[in-house]
């Protein structure tokens, strides 16, 4: 059987829409129907894989760091990471210049820097690409 | 034959230029292609019976494959009973595979 290869062009920031989830779950069911996936973060998109992301209490309810369990974005892309370290493989690239603009270089381990070129050569080679931009 | 599939995001009351996948997906319909629109995220907020937008309807009626995103459903508690007819309760994982099949375009919008 062929293998099959999703690339996905992300470029809504973290906590900003519902669009990060979706694109998670998109990423989450392919691997684990052994679909490879290529993600090539762009402008606010690499952030989602920024180490420095904290999660935090909520005061307006009391609840601790711990009760909260508040989602980190990084915590979804390392985890979807450790999914995909083999086969079926998960590729994630941040736009290198979209990094230093925000100063976002400190990214989970497993994360990539790269430029549009990389997401061209993505796309060339996948099944199928999906852009998700920002509105 | 092309496969097109819109992945619509948009909520119709708030965002106009959700006309824009109507036109594209009839057209495209029209032009003898297979479409299909999935409703994710607000984008489901136009599946409900009793919404007062008729694209979706229309859309039908030209033989568009309508999909409604099972998870945006559930977060904003729209039960399935409350589908419009000719929208189909789905999930993103059928949502994969059709985007993993040859000949599909996906266009987020």
């Amino acid at each position: 059987m062929t293998e099959k290869r999703l690339t996905l062009a992300l470029m809504e920031p973290p906590y900003e829409s519902a669009t990060s989830t979706t694109a998670f779950r998109i990423i989450s069911a392919a691997l684990n129907k052994g679909i490879h996936v290529n993600v090539f973060a762009y402008e606010g998109a690499v952030c989602l894989a920024l180490k420095d992301q904290a999660p935090h209490a909520n005061p307006v309810k009391g609840t601790t760091v711990e009760e909260e369990e508040h989602p980190t974005t990084r915590a979804f892309v390392s985890s979807l990471l450790e999914v995909g370290n083999g086969n079926p493989l998960l590729t994630w690239i941040n736009c290198g210049l979209c990094v230093d603009e925000r100063g976002a270089a400190n990214a989970v381990d497993g994360v990539k820097r790269g430029s549009p070129a990389d997401f061209l050569k993505m796309a060339q080679e996948s099944t199928n690409t999906l852009v998700i931009p920002t509105r | 034959m092309t496969h097109y599939v819109f992945i619509e995001s948009r909520d119709p009351f708030e965002s106009r230029d959700t006309r824009f996948v109507e036109e594209t997906a009839t057209a495209l319909k029209q032009r003898g292609d297979e479409v299909t629109v999935f409703l994710v995220q607000n984008g489901v907020l136009a599946a409900r019976q009793n919404a007062r937008d008729n694209s979706l309807a229309r859309m039908a009626a030209a033989g568009v494959s309508l999909l409604a995103d099972d998870f945006s459903l559930s977060e904003r508690g729209i039960q399935p009973a409350e589908l419009r007819p000719g929208i189909e309760r789905s999930g993103i994982e059928h949502l994969v595979d059709v985007l993993v099949q040859d000949h599909t375009k996906a266009i987020w919008h």
